[in-house]
């Protein structure tokens, strides 16, 4: 019974949620979608996710994997005959591993700020976001993918971005596309995948989920 | 020559860089340990670790590979034919890592402000140490299932990514007069803190205890004189 036999608790604007349902359609496993409400969490995430009380949750034969990119390494080692994520190579491996990392140190952060900050702060998120976005565009070069010709472990963990550079563009008053057009060619590019297209929700949704928690943390 | 193939950029107080020498001598693979002087950076960490420029960096043939855990899962690759790192099952794994995540995210950046913590705020950091310590406590008992680590029979990842702040931990506790690790609460880590850090793999790496105490306390001060100094 493939449905039982994996469940992911999840949350639809969640960037690393994201990456958990691309890496699953990757591998093509059939599993069973959970909506979180996070300002209300279901015992089943509290029994799962005891330590962070966290989306995403992946569940396998009942056995919880929090934390996205080690949920998305473990179902590229649990299901390792379908679509390889990591590449074979160690140190190729450590380069990709490096670079998931990157993207969790700044991405995020500096796009949360972004949202959520205004005047000399937010001009200072802006600055670094678009720096780490060109360091990620030149270690990009002139591949289809991070992970060279096929998609890989790297593209899985920075595309579910792509879903919230709308609302940072708003929020932040500027272009990405301007100052990093070959990441956005990337992103349009994986764009075009079943897996992520599946995975990642409409921008435009995601510019009125930003809104509306701006609303709710009083945040001008 | 094995030795010139095999370079680790570091700095002995540094929990990080024991990681990657715990693997190595696992490994029993030679290496070159180049010291950086604290206070600056060489201008091969500046080559080799250009995005963060810092330490550890390994570097075999040429080729750099940086984040401490991460150089710890490609000696465990690399060297496939010594013992094994990281557990094989893929669930076992996943766990491992939660855990290593948790110790460097979640445990490690309270006990670097415990020193420096005053009054209630220092009671909460201690707090939310001891009760990570049990929830590690508790990992350790599931993990190790009775063995004397948390890889089992031999010294695994997650040893090597918790056990890398043993130092500190203790500098810490001798620093401010606390236990941390206590038979009451953790008697599962506290066995295996000294059996860890008696183990050949470990025990000419990790840093003396009283010399951090003497870095901690510097650090410290600097801390307070900075924070005075501005105000």
């Amino acid at each position: 019974m493939a449905n039982a036999e994996v469940v992911l608790l999840d949350f639809w604007p969640s960037p690393f949620g994201m990456r958990v349902r691309i890496a699953l359609a990757e591998k093509g496993i059939k599993y069973e979608y959970k909506e979180e409400d996070l300002q209300n969490k279901s015992a089943l995430l509290l029994q799962m996710n005891p330590v962070h009380k966290k989306i995403p949750v992946l569940i396998h034969n009942g056995k919880p994997v929090a934390e996205s990119l080690i949920a998305v390494q473990y179902i590229d080692e649990a299901w390792k005959d379908k679509a390889p994520l990591l590449p074979s190579d160690p140190y190729l491996r450590a380069q990709a591993k490096f670079w998931a990392d990157f993207v969790d140190k700044k991405i995020y952060a500096l796009g949360r700020k972004i949202w959520a900050t205004k005047g000399e702060e937010q001009e200072a998120a802006k600055k670094e976001f678009i720096e780490s976005l060109k360091l990620m565009e030149g270690k990009l070069g002139e591949k289809p993918y991070f992970g060279g010709e096929s998609f890989g472990y790297v593209d899985v963990v920075l595309v579910p971005f792509y879903s919230w550079f709308y609302a940072y563009e708003v929020f932040g008053n500027f272009s990405i596309e301007a100052e990093c057009p070959k990441l956005i060619q990337w992103a349009k590019r994986c764009s075009e995948k079943e897996s992520v297209l599946k995975s990642l929700p409409d921008h435009k949704k995601v510019h009125g989920f930003v809104l509306e928690l701006k609303k709710r943390l009083g945040i001008e | 020559m094995a030795k010139t193939e095999l370079k680790l950029l570091g700095a002995r107080a540094s929990p990080y860089v024991m990681r990657p020498r715990i693997a190595l001598n696992i490994k029993s693979a030679d290496y070159e340990f180049l010291q950086e002087t604290p206070g600056s950076k060489s201008q091969l960490l500046l080559e080799s670790n250009p995005v963060h420029k810092k330490i550890p960096v390994l570097i075999h043939n040429g080729k750099p590979i940086c984040e401490s855990l991460i150089i710890v899962e490609y000696i465990d690759e690399v060297w496939s034919s010594g013992p094994s790192i990281l557990p094989s099952d893929p669930y076992d794994r996943a766990i491992a890592r939660f855990w290593g995540a948790y110790v460097d995210e979640k445990w490690f950046p309270n006990l670097r402000i415990l020193s420096t913590a005053e009054g209630e705020a220092r009671d909460q950091v201690m707090g939310t140490l001891v009760e990570g310590l049990v929830l590690l406590e508790d990992a350790f008992v599931k993990i190790s299932k009775g063995k004397a680590f948390f890889g089992g029979d031999q010294i695994g990842y997650l040893d090597i990514a918790f056990g890398c702040y043993l130092g500190w931990l203790r500098a810490s506790e001798k620093m401010n007069v606390v236990k941390l690790l206590d038979e009451a609460n953790t008697p599962g880590l506290v066995k295996w803190a000294d059996t860890f850090s008696a183990h050949p793999a470990v025990k000419d790496v990790m840093p003396e205890i009283d010399k951090l105490v003497e870095f901690g306390k510097s650090l410290a001060a600097k801390f307070r004189a900075a924070k005075t100094g501005s105000s």
